[in-house]
């Protein structure tokens, strides 16, 4: 414990900084930039997940305990496993289906895509 | 009269002589348990020592003995398939007894076997394993046993009462769906898996915090045994997959009783996605049943072989690696969907990536055996048939891991053959091999080697002969599921069957073989019956309940063999202090009791009778809520007393 009075806490210093640079990045990108939407979004997205990391690494003391390697390989394993299950899924399923019942354009687009596959 | 009408028309299952039998068999088992009870006065002795034990090995038991009694079920099951198949145009059941035959076996043999016999070796092994007095959880640990009990006999009602599920035990949508599958029958599979989840998941709580928090002094994770950390690695795969399940349940069970639209055809559903929801949490479960049978593997060969196990490390990782892989492949299930060829392409190469660490696991076992001093007991055979018969079971999986190969093998038995390869041969045999390696330390006398013996060699040599002519009934053809076989398919049908009669003479036999060994084996003194490395050995025979008088310090791998050529025990005598150990508890078994009255409601669609059985449950868990009873301390003379009792033999 006391290690840890007499330091300056180099960790939170940096998390600190590091969070309020991704946050102002995140709201410039959001507000003040001319970047296309769909960039907007994925840019969001990714300063997003990199903060989560900052948050549990510098804040949480997700590596400090004794089974600091268990928790985080834990908690990385989850995140791998929630990615896989949702865009896993979507990937496989997405093929051939269509929420247009009506013959529109989309479904026609459909047709075509599977014509392709058998060729 | 209306009453009567229900009964006798959608409440018993009629009309199936064979089903007639099986209900007369049960009421005369229920009076013959009931009687022999109340005869010799047993109750009392039932409901203490084994209704509401949290001790992790009595739960371990119990485990296994359910276990063995769904490998006979799951087994009947299979002959009755295997007798209708034997000739062309035989009429021994009908297309739709046929059906719910088969989704019965699979359901029972993956979720009422296979699983709870490896859990229950967990339960009784790894404690000991790792110098712990029980799990980090003793109550929750009984709660799930009892909620895989009730939901195992949920699953089983189904086929006297309101009729057995009938959609394979993938139980695909839309057939397993409301309009094409109406009546209760669906909902028994259901339920019955969702009711023995909540155990399975528990389970996998339980161990991770148990292996985590509850090591010896010194016993470092690469100081694990390794069966321990194939439990280990097992426990993180059932936390991760089983929600799957447990979501993919209870979407189709809305869909049925509320009429949702998830998997139906019509309101936007999408029938595939069951499948792959059920792939997604069902590939993860192949691992989850194959890891600890490694593990007992890889424990079992060590001691054999009179040698340390070769590539301690690479083992650990590879375990680590094919619990990674075990959760992009899933969609080598359904190649024949057409998701197209990125995807199939994808699934193919993540699916042969898995030959990768389990060829070196492989290749650890027979470095290990090389130059070993190895002693041919059962345990050490069956571990010898699995590698072999795994291997072909391993390497006919990379040929359907071929997405364009598997169009043409894809529900021929050609997968039928090389499923109940990896299966029978990896986990079955491991849980064969496990159980005559343990069950001294479980029972007190070997179990004997001559009946071992023969039941051995029925059984592998019977396990080949009825499997492996499959590999070319798939080349030949004939589709999985499939009722009546072509004239053209009889040669290898009979010889399968046959290949069936040895399997169940063989199973007959290891049953036998715990009758008589009760009756006639030795009894053991020492505690150490085949000259063990890990810990569990360390114990005396029989254990008593907390396991160690003193807990154990750890110097390096093999901790007992370490002890052992430094001339310690774990005991000493003048550090003994007054053990904690936690109280037993009446509540897990009455809320599963609770659990299967909600279930029972829910199945018959009785919403009244399942919200009082859901209050019940509720009540239990306040009750539990506000149970302050946190253990009871052991007395130095009492742990004097047992130790000295246990260790005369040694001496």
């Amino acid at each position: 414990m006391s290690e840890l009075t007499k330091r300056i806490p180099k960790q939170h210093v940096v998390g600190f900084v590091g969070s309020i640079i991704l946050t102002v990045a995140a709201a410039w990108a959001a507000v003040g930039s001319d970047l296309p939407t769909p960039w907007i979004i994925t840019s969001i997205m990714v300063l997003a997940v990199i903060q989560a990391f900052i948050q549990l690494f510098m804040f949480m003391h997700m590596t400090e305990t004794e089974s600091g390697g268990i928790q985080a390989g834990n908690m990385l394993y989850g995140f791998f496993v929630a990615v896989v299950i949702v865009a896993g899924s979507i990937w496989t399923m997405s093929f051939g289906y269509t929420h247009d019942h009506g013959g529109g354009s989309d479904n026609d687009n459909e047709t075509e895509e599977h014509e392709h596959m058998d060729h | 009269m209306e009453f009567i009408d229900f009964l006798l028309e959608d409440f018993f299952v009629t009309g199936q002589p064979l089903i007639y039998g099986a209900m007369v068999s049960i009421v005369l088992v229920s009076i013959a348990i009931v009687f022999v009870l109340s005869y010799f006065k047993k109750w009392g002795w039932l409901w203490r020592e084994w209704l509401t034990t949290v001790d992790h090995k009595k739960i371990g038991i119990m485990y296994i003995i359910a276990a063995l009694a769904m490998l006979f079920r799951g087994g009947v099951d299979a002959l009755l398939m295997r007798t209708q198949l034997t000739l062309p145009g035989m009429e021994f059941l009908d297309s739709q007894h046929y059906n719910e035959i088969f989704t019965t076996h699979g359901t029972i043999m993956i979720i009422f076997m296979a699983m709870p016999f490896l859990i229950g070796l967990m339960n009784y092994i790894v404690p000991l394993q790792i110098g712990a007095r029980d799990v980090a959880f003793p109550f929750l640990n009984a709660l799930s046993f009892w909620s895989f009990a009730f939901g195992a006999m949920i699953f089983n009602l189904s086929f006297v009462i309101g009729g057995s599920p009938d959609a394979g035990w993938t139980s695909y949508t839309p057939m397993a769906g409301a309009t094409l599958n109406p009546g209760p029958a669906q909902n028994y599979y259901l339920i019955g898996l969702q009711v023995s989840g909540i155990g399975t998941l528990a389970t996998g709580i339980n161990f991770i915090v148990t292996i985590l928090k509850m090591r010896a002094p010194g016993m470092k994770m690469m100081r694990l045994p390794i069966f321990t950390w194939s439990t280990f690695i097992t426990s993180i795969i059932i936390v991760f997959a089983f929600p799957i399940l447990t979501v993919a349940l209870a979407l189709m069970t809305i869909d049925r009783i509320f009429g949702s639209h998830f998997f139906t055809l019509t309101g936007e559903g999408m029938p595939m996605m069951w499948a792959n929801l059920f792939w997604l949490w069902g590939h993860p479960e192949v691992y989850i049943v194959i890891l600890p049978a490694f593990g007992i593997f890889s424990e079992i060969i060590s001691t054999f072989a009179r040698k340390q196990l070769f590539g301690y490390k690479a083992m650990v990782y590879s375990m680590v690696v094919i619990a990674g892989l075990s959760f992009v492949v899933w969609v080598h299930h359904f190649f024949t969907m057409g998701a197209g060829g990125a995807v199939n392409s994808f699934f193919s190469i993540t699916t042969m990536l898995i030959a990768v660490p389990t060829g070196v696991k492989i290749f650890n076992w027979l470095g290990t055996m090389y130059k070993g001093r190895i002693r041919f007991d059962t345990p050490m055979l069956w571990s010898l048939a699995f590698i072999p018969c795994f291997v072909i079971g391993g390497v006919t999986g990379v040929m359907l891991a071929m997405a364009a190969a598997d169009y043409q093998y894809h529900n021929t038995y050609f997968l039928v053959a090389h499923f109940h390869y990896v299966l029978i041969a990896g986990t079955v045999f491991g849980c064969f091999a496990g159980l005559t390696y343990w069950y001294p330390k479980m029972f007190g006398h070997k179990m004997n080697e001559k009946l071992g013996k023969i039941s051995f060699w029925f059984f592998v040599i019977g396990f080949n002969v009825c499997f492996f002519p499959m590999y070319f009934l798939g080349f030949a053809g004939m589709p999985r599921r499939t009722y009546t076989i072509e004239p053209e398919w009889m040669a290898l049908n009979v010889t399968a069957s046959i290949g069936a009669i040895l399997m169940a003479i063989g199973f007959a036999v290891f049953v036998y073989n715990i009758y008589y060994s009760f009756r006639y084996s030795q009894r053991e003194t020492h505690g150490d019956t085949w000259d063990g490395r890990a810990l569990e050995w360390a114990t005396t025979t029989p254990v008593p309940f907390y396991n160690f008088a003193t807990v154990p310090k750890i110097e390096g791998p093999e901790a007992y063999w370490r002890m052992k050529e430094n001339g310690r025990t774990t005991y000493e005598k003048e550090k003994v202090e007054p053990i904690h150990m936690p109280s037993d508890s009446g509540v897990p078994f009455v809320m599963m009791a609770f659990m299967f009255i909600a279930s029972f409601g829910l199945i018959w669609e009785w919403i009244g009778i399942a919200i009082a059985g859901l209050i019940g449950v509720l009540a239990c868990m306040v009750i539990r809520s506000f149970d302050y009873d946190d253990g009871f301390y052991v007395s130095v003379e009492e742990i004097k007393q047992t130790e000295k009792k246990a260790r005369e033999g040694e001496q």
